[in-house]
């Protein structure tokens, strides 16, 4: 007996017999578990649990506040600058103010406004799964030539349609985007489908599908005359200025119904970010969910592109600084996306209002202007990688 | 729970990867799968854990068919620790480890996980670093969340694909001494796949040789960590100790296939009386 456990010493560093160490390690693990009070160790857990949440939903809380604060003092920017008490005032009441005001603010300011709090959630959203289901921190609704195709059904409405069919610029153009930008995806899936559901398949059928579209756009903008090829490149800056209320409730409802059902997996969708081969022992059907995900943000992105046009950026840098402040659990990652997206592009509507005054700036390229110094100082002052 | 595999047959595509597999573990007991590279033992384990379908043959825990089993049922009762992979999630320790309650978390996460995961935490001596990044890890600290996310699931068979392989000697120890006790303690019926013989022949109770997709040998490891299987296996000439536990300890020597190819070269070039010489001093060591 005393020979081998010299031997256990000499090989292992140990200073007990297999059996007396294994012994030992057992009661410990006994004690462990019933000698202190169940209790205690619960509120134990519960504290660190709570230590690593309080901040995510005080950064939650913190976006939400600074996003109706957006939401308002973009209302009240413009050429005719309103005081921000009166247009809280206004949009309480509707009744409070004078006809001028109440116009300027119900009919022309605030669905731009709410649309572009929409549209910025609805992007960052749609970035942030973009990026998780394909395992890219360069995804967004643009890798995938999403708005891309958005682009081109615009484009072709605008360059056959107009004047062709009534109703071209409210309706063929937003519907034909939303045509195109599904079509894409659905072409995706299909590619997807035959080849296996993998990250690697959907971003390169993706990007070949972007290229796709790209040529095809810059052959109608070939083909089209002058003043359908400006019309064409203004729709491609992006613009709020077509909102109304109708298409703010399109945008809204689809955001609001895709929005809980990608809530509800909250926790795959964190599971995911573990790899696929890790997620799949956690019992979860990866094809499935990736599918399944990948329809929803097509949808949810189709929505947000046709009617405000290719406004880039948001899609990407809002789940980034969701990422960097909250993590990945998905339960807070997902919400605080959608409100820095939604702060994003409020921020650059004011913006684009206050750089010509009495002119709106197309906003589209507003957004990188506001976003990348945001963004790049975000990156510089983070120790951590966050990707 | 008892396992029992008869006749497991896998392919991918067409090509054959194990063949009439024929084992059993039982509960309370450490299985260790050991074999060379491409042998097998993911695939197997893989197997088990059904996340790959087997083309024939039957898996059965405690006596019922694994086909016949719910899917949520497989996940509850089975756990899989996949080989180290390089994941780059932003998450806690703590919010990663959780993860291993997948099949049970809600959006409002119950005081019970809460409490197994800080448990397992402990047991694993890393609840220092519970609210840390997992970027933030060291490859090993990496690989105990792993295994800490696949102990809270609390399974009934758990399989584990070199849980090891990134850790130092103490870590390598330490994880094996603690996976025996929860094996013992809880159990559970465990399946590990290894590459170090020694640490298979000091911790397994059982252990399954597997040999270009078959059973080569399989049971207790002084019969079958022999230094003929080692050399037929794993092409490697070694010597092996029992020790006074009865455990073997495997001292590999030299590559078969080098003295091959020292064979060949001999032939060839005046060199090989180095390689003669070299080959001589290690025939000599073999029976010494």
């Amino acid at each position: 007996m005393k020979s081998s456990c010299q031997w256990t010493t000499a090989v292992f560093g140990c200073c007990l017999s297999k059996n007396e160490q294994r012994v030992n390690t057992l009661s410990i693990f006994v004690v462990e578990r019933k000698g202190k009070g169940k209790e205690k160790k619960e509120m134990k857990a519960k504290e660190l649990y709570e230590k690593i949440t309080w901040r995510k939903y005080v950064l939650l809380v913190l976006f939400a506040v600074t996003c109706m604060l957006m939401l308002i003092i973009d209302v009240s920017t413009g050429p005719a600058q309103l005081p921000i008490s009166e247009v809280f005032l206004t949009i309480m009441s509707p009744n409070h103010s004078d006809l001028t005001t109440h116009v300027i603010v119900w009919v022309i300011r605030l669905p731009m406004a709410l649309m572009a709090i929409v549209v910025g959630a609805a992007l960052a959203i749609a970035g942030a799964e973009m990026q998780t289901i394909l395992d890219n921190p360069l995804a967004s609704p643009y890798t995938l030539g999403v708005s891309a195709a958005a682009g081109f059904g615009a484009a072709l409405a605008l360059v056959l349609g107009v004047g062709v069919i009534p109703y071209t610029e409210t309706v063929l153009v937003p519907v034909n985007a939303f045509f195109f930008s599904t079509l894409t995806c659905l072409l995706i899936l299909f590619i997807s489908k035959i080849r296996g559901v993998s990250a690697e398949t959907m971003v390169l059928a993706g990007i070949a599908l972007l290229f796709l579209f790209h040529s095809l756009l810059a052959l109608l903008e070939y083909l089209a005359s002058e003043e359908e090829l400006q019309a064409v490149v203004f729709w491609l800056f992006g613009s709020l200025l077509k909102a109304t209320w109708p298409k703010l409730g399109v945008a809204t409802s689809i955001l609001l119904v895709t929005t809980p059902l990608l809530l509800k997996d909250a926790w795959k969708l964190t599971a995911l970010r573990l790899g696929d081969e890790k997620a799949k022992s956690l019992g979860l059907n990866v094809e499935r969910l990736r599918l399944k995900v990948f329809i929803r943000i097509s949808v949810l992105t189709a929505a947000a592109v046709c009617f405000v046009g290719t406004i880039g950026f948001i899609g990407l840098v809002g789940p980034h600084i969701a990422r960097m402040l909250v993590g990945e659990d998905h339960r807070f990652f997902l919400p605080l996306s959608a409100f820095a997206g939604a702060v994003l592009l409020s921020g650059s509507s004011i913006g684009s209002k206050l750089i010509v005054p009495g002119a709106i700036f197309p906003i589209g390229i507003v957004t990188s202007f506001i976003g990348v110094p945001f963004f790049l100082s975000l990156i510089l002052l983070k120790r951590r990688g966050f990707w | 729970m008892w396992l029992e595999i008869d006749g497991l047959r896998f392919s991918y595509g067409s090509k054959p990867v194990l063949e009439n597999i024929e084992m059993q573990a039982s509960p309370g007991e450490i299985t260790a799968v050991i074999g060379p590279n491409a042998a097998g033992k993911t695939t197997l384990l893989k197997c088990i854990a059904r996340i790959l379908k087997p083309d024939e043959g039957s898996i059965v825990l405690d006596g019922k068919e694994m086909n016949n089993f719910k899917k949520e049922e497989i996940t509850k009762y089975v756990s899989y620790l996949p080989q180290e992979t390089s994941a780059n999630a932003v998450l806690t320790v703590f919010e990663a480890v959780l993860l291993g309650r997948l099949h049970s978390l809600s959006w409002r996460v119950g005081d019970d996980a809460l409490t197994l995961v800080s448990e397992v935490l402990e047991d694993l001596e890393i609840e220092d670093l519970a609210s840390k990044y997992l970027n933030e890890l060291s490859g090993g600290q990496k690989q105990m969340v792993s295994i800490a996310q696949s102990l809270v699931r609390e399974p009934k068979v758990l399989l584990m694909d070199e849980p090891t392989s990134s850790l130092d000697l103490q870590h390598q120890l330490e994880v094996l001494d603690l996976i025996r006790d929860v094996t013992v303690d809880r159990e559970i019926t465990t399946l590990i796949a290894l590459h170090d013989l020694n640490l298979a022949a000091r911790y397994a109770d059982k252990i399954v040789v597997l040999h270009n997709g078959t059973v080569y040998a399989s049971g207790k490891s002084a019969p079958v960590l022999t230094p003929e299987m080692v050399r037929h296996i794993y092409g490697v000439n070694a010597t092996v100790y029992v020790d006074g536990d009865g455990i073997p300890q495997i001292t590999p020597i030299s590559s078969v296939r080098r003295k091959l190819r020292a064979n060949k070269s001999n032939k060839e070039s005046k060199r090989g009386d180095k390689n003669e010489k070299r080959k001589r001093v290690e025939r000599k060591k073999n029976h010494g």
